[in-house]
């Protein structure tokens, strides 16, 4: 059979679910059970009052896979709205990392430095240590921390992508 | 509110049930659901069928639910209770069948102790059902129930879990009508005017038009496959019907090409094949309907109509989708036909219609008759021919006999067929027809068999004669997992490794044993002897009849092969050519 290589895309999809139990584990669920890819998920509840939460999802595959995605998540009872970011018009994305970098001497002051320029916060510091706090798209982060890297890198946490529509218009 | 206050959550649960019209439960009792059972056991509204195995109250759950188009409802304990219940959810959520299942659990206090027959149900069944619950709070009960039917029984079907811990069933608590709960899940069902309106369009410049039916009319309801009927007859389409769509339209109607995909008829597949337009309603282009995808139907549009969007463009990319009920969509579709007087190309649809007839003359069921030994297909259509003036309702397990019935049987309504077809479940009939049985106690209920599946749920049969439910089990005894065997034959050089059960109950025997009745058919001319006997008994029956181990079932598309290079028959020399795989997909 010859296969015609359709282009892989990667998709920033929101979410909003019922904040219940097991509602993350059917989201997860679906992805790996129908073997689509998960590159990055955040989720926290946005909604006190009607108890709802977004969950954020950053996504790969064929535009038909990431069709099958979106009507599966729809399929789910407690999944209320599925919007496609990366089609639906314009979005910003951000996300917030935890960089620790253990270094002392012309390597610490070099990592300060870098630090400024990518306008990251130190959050903690002892003599050996800083913890930098660094917001931004996922590019910026990842270019971040490539950069800490021969600068004592130990350790990092990220958050994942959380994403919102630009303009007026809610979810 | 002083008086509702003394109910308790057992007292709730069968309360929430009875107002959502169940009749009967199959089920299982023990330890966590003993609040349960000692209610059902004061109260006469719920009637109670008592399984021997908790896989077969679901299936007979599902038979119920298949022949009666209500929600079908199962009670079982925690743990093994629960677990046992795996296969049977999962053959109806593959076929699209609302059930409730009512799970015992342990105390809200032990969950998550590995406490004694503790399972974690909801987090287990969570692929496996439409929707499941955990109920913590009793006051949560009434409601959760009232929701649980509703998300089974509204848009595509389909079977939904809830769990009751012992101390939520046992603490008092309010309870609410349906009439109070008010869902958030409301699929659509009305179909976009506008698709429908090109859809016309396109059917109307159709030259080589199909219906592909598939379960969703069956789903939808008899308005559905009235509609469907009248929209057949109307435009004098062919009409080809999935494993799970067989009775959505009368099946002896010559606009019928009878059942496609990998055993479905040669006029069914090849019209696949060679039509311009394709009108999908309420299927799902499974692999085994489409054989190869990137050779299916290749120079057609298609229109595909289906309740639930994440069937479109699946498994085959359409031209148009219409999202909906089927019965909403059909009656809109006639409309916009009538107003629009639309008017088909005659000479197109006559040429058309006569190379179909040409398919049709290779008589592609036809197979070698013996008067020595039973062939399968002499005794399925003896059966049909001697039962359908009763309008049987007919069950059957999973292999070469099922395949067989759904091309010999010709259903003219909806519910009268039930059938494993996603999941493939074999033990499947038996119990199926158990619940089709207890929802038509007076009806002629038939589960066509093989010994091989016929033994994974053989236990049943003392269900079956406990509550004196009439079913006729229809063994084709060939002494083989008969379509394991074929496979094996065509497809692995007739290495027939453990397809042979060597050893077989004495089915006459084990019928006397469960206080049944055991008939044997061993050669041609006891066939239709058999079977007379067998509907004059109004007791549980099991037939043995021993078949042509050596038979196959065509026609056949090998793995790997499109419609249009179908097996008709052991003669047919296409059979030398072996089955391909494609690309990332192995055809199974």
């Amino acid at each position: 059979m010859t296969h015609i290589a359709e282009p892989i895309e990667r998709h920033t999809i929101a979410v909003l679910v019922d904040n219940e139990a097991g509602v993350l584990a059917r989201v997860i669920g679906l992805f790996s059970g129908r073997g689509y890819n998960i590159e990055s998920l955040t989720v926290a509840e946005v909604d006190n009052r009607e108890q709802l939460s977004r969950i954020t999802i950053v996504t790969t595959g064929t535009k038909m896979i990431v069709e099958q995605i979106k009507n599966q998540l729809r399929r789910l009872v407690p999944v209320h709205k599925v919007s496609d970011l990366t089609i639906e018009g314009a979005h910003v994305s951000r996300e917030l990392a935890l960089v620790k970098v253990a270094s002392v001497g012309e390597k610490r002051v070099e990592a300060l430095r870098i630090a400024d320029i990518f306008r990251a916060n130190v959050i903690d510091a002892t003599n050996e240590s800083f913890v930098f706090e660094v917001v931004g798209a996922t590019d910026k982060v990842d270019a971040f921390i490539k950069l800490m890297e021969p600068l004592g890198l130990v350790d990092v946490s990220r958050t994942g992508v959380v994403a919102i529509a630009r303009g007026p218009a809610a979810l | 509110m002083a008086h509702q206050d003394t109910l308790n959550g057992a007292e709730i649960l069968l309360k929430s049930l009875v107002d959502q019209g169940v009749e009967v439960i199959f089920g299982y009792p023990g330890g966590a659901v003993l609040p349960i059972y000692d209610e059902l056991f004061k109260q006469n509204r719920l009637r109670h069928i008592l399984v021997r195995h908790e896989q077969a109250a679901v299936h007979a759950a599902e038979g119920y639910a298949r022949s009666t188009g209500k929600v079908g409802c199962v009670l079982v304990t925690s743990g093994p209770g629960a677990t046992n219940t795996v296969t049977g959810l999962t053959d109806a959520l593959m076929d699209s069948i609302p059930l409730v299942c009512i799970t015992g659990q342990v105390p809200t206090s032990l969950i998550g102790n590995d406490a004694f027959q503790e399972a974690d149900i909801t987090g287990i069944t969570r692929p496996c059902t439409k929707h499941n619950y955990l109920v913590k709070d009793v006051n949560n009960l009434a409601k959760t129930i009232h929701e649980a039917f509703h998300v089974a029984r509204s848009g595509r079907p389909g079977p939904v879990l809830v769990d009751l811990p012992k101390d939520v069933v046992q603490a008092k608590g309010e309870y609410q009508p349906p009439s109070r709960i008010k869902s958030k899940y409301k699929p659509q069902v009305k179909g976009d005017l506008k698709a429908i309106e090109q859809a016309v369009e396109m059917i109307a410049k159709a030259k080589r038009p199909i219906v592909y039916v598939g379960g969703g009319v069956i789903n939808s309801g008899s308005a559905a496959c009235q509609l469907l009927t009248q929209f057949v007859r109307m435009t004098g389409f062919p009409c080809t019907q999935t494993l799970m769509g067989l009775g959505a339209f009368p099946g002896s109607d010559p606009l019928s090409l009878g059942m496609l995909g990998m055993h479905g008829t040669y006029e069914a597949n090849l019209a696949m094949h060679g039509c311009d337009l394709m009108i999908n309603i309420g299927a799902r282009f499974d692999d085994r309907v489409t054989g190869r995808v990137n050779a299916f139907s290749p120079n057609s549009k298609k229109i595909h109509i289906d309740i639930d969007p994440s069937s479109i463009n699946k498994n085959v990319l359409v031209d148009l989708s219409v999202i909906g009920d089927a019965a909403h969509i059909l009656e809109d579709l006639i409309k916009v036909w009538k107003a629009r007087q639309v008017r088909m190309d005659d000479k197109a649809m006559k040429a058309w219609w006569a190379e179909i007839e040409g398919w049709r003359s290779r008589n592609c069921l036809h197979f070698e008759n013996s008067n020595k030994i039973i062939k399968p297909q002499y005794a399925l259509q003896r059966l049909y021919e001697l039962t359908k003036h009763k309008n049987p309702y007919i069950t059957t397990e999973v292999g070469q006999h099922q395949m067989w019935a759904a091309q010999h049987f010709k259903f003219e309504q909806p519910n009268h067929w039930m059938t494993s077809g996603g999941l493939g479940t074999m033990g499947y009939g038996l119990p199926a027809a158990m619940g089709v049985q207890t929802a038509h106690p007076d009806a002629l209920v038939i589960d066509i068999s093989g010994e091989s599946s016929f033994q994974m749920n053989l236990q049943e049969m003392a269900t079956l004669c406990q509550h004196r439910l009439p079913v006729k089990v229809f063994i084709l005894n060939n002494q083989y997992m008969g379509m394991v065997r074929q496979w094996q034959e065509l497809i692995h050089g007739g290495r027939y490794s453990e397809s042979h059960m060597h050893t077989h109950p004495d089915f006459v025997k084990l019928a006397d044993a469960f206080g049944a009745v055991g008939l044997r058919a061993e050669s041609p001319g006891d066939v239709d002897d058999v079977i007379k006997e067998m509907m004059a008994v109004d007791r549980p029956v099991i037939v043995d009849l021993r078949t042509d181990a050596s038979e196959n079932c065509f026609p056949m598309i090998m793995p790997g092969m499109a419609h249009n290079e179908m097996v008709l028959g052991p003669e047919d020399r296409s059979l030398d050519r072996p089955g391909s795989e494609e690309d990332g997909m192995v055809l199974v």
